[in-house]
């Protein structure tokens, strides 16, 4: 989207709704005209979400092809429920819980005979207690090179049972509130603060390698 | 406070707004017990590492293609 288009969007939208109205979100009204078989409004929808969707789905089924492949069907299946959309939550939030399912059938597909759900993995104590409590470098980013930074960081978060890392993607790395990521994977809010902890945790402890203070190194401060 | 009660917290320390300073009961365990104070700071810079790396960019060419794929089969349908 051009930059005169997303400074226009606001008041575009908002010159449709009669004063002191409640703001309607754009993509609400994308949405209504996509129901009505405006393919342009749809695909803009698509344009908007694309990456955020494919992000989500790389992070659970861990395999390019696979996510390749989310993208399409969640969009698609988006666009089959249009009609289901309800406009009381986000059509990113609706959008994304149909990704996520998606991205757990491959995941389920792919290991057959195994279940895989956000509920797996998750009556573990690892992660409840930090062990490694060795200070970081002040900087941990100057201590890697992008791409060797990025490997690191995937490789951790990889490492991660399912049902950890797709709370922790939700909620720190897209950004959702614990009440859209609880609504998103159907769980209560309890469950995902405490999945978020200690998916928190448990990539602390696990970056704590790669960033540790090395010994030589200039101690900052006075403690 | 214990190392434990501190940690109960650390949900509600990491969510809130770096700018807005802690209770004073969490200050006071900060100030006495390093090994809540690593795992503050180090946990926060977690987060924010993994904020601001793209992990999983969607090149430009696979994006016009997963486009035209989409489109055509909502089309269909
Ligand atoms: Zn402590």
């Amino acid at each position: 989207m051009s930059a005169a288009v997303q400074i226009l969007k606001p008041f575009m939208s908002s010159s449709i709704q009669p004063q002191g109205a409640a703001e309607v979100h754009p993509d609400v009204l994308l949405v209504e005209r996509a129901r009505r078989g405006d393919m342009a409004a749809y695909e803009k929808l698509v344009k908007q979400y694309d990456r955020q969707v494919f992000r989500i789905a790389q992070h659970i089924v861990q395999n390019r092809e696979d996510a390749e492949d989310v993208v399409q069907d969640a969009f698609l299946k988006a666009y089959q429920k249009l009609d289901q959309f309800q406009g009381n939550s986000k059509f990113y939030t609706w959008l994304v819980r149909i990704a996520v399912n998606e991205s757990l059938m491959r995941l389920r597909k792919r290991r057959t005979g195994r279940m895989v759900s956000i509920d797996e993995d998750v009556e573990t104590e690892e992660g409840s207690m930090p062990r490694d409590l060795a200070d970081w470098s002040p900087d941990p980013e100057a201590l890697y090179g992008q791409s060797e930074m990025a490997d690191i960081l995937r490789r951790t978060i990889q490492g991660l049972p399912p049902g950890f890392r797709v709370v922790f993607v939700l909620r720190d790395v897209e950004g959702l509130s614990t009440e859209e990521t609880a609504e998103t994977l159907g769980l209560s809010i309890p469950a995902v603060k405490s999945r978020l902890l200690r998916a928190r945790l448990q990539l602390r402890e696990r970056l704590s390698r790669y960033f540790k203070r090395r010994n030589g190194q200039a101690q900052g401060g006075e403690k | 406070m214990t190392c434990t009660e501190f940690l109960a917290q650390l949900d509600d320390m990491l969510d809130q707004d770096a700018a807005i300073p802690l209770r004073a009961d969490l200050q006071e365990h900060l100030r006495e017990c390093d090994h809540c104070e690593v795992t503050l700071s180090t946990t926060r810079t977690t987060i924010q590492i993994y904020r601001s790396h793209e992990l999983y960019e969607l090149p430009e060419d696979l994006r016009e293609r997963l486009h035209k794929a989409i489109m055509a089969k909502c089309k269909k349908c």
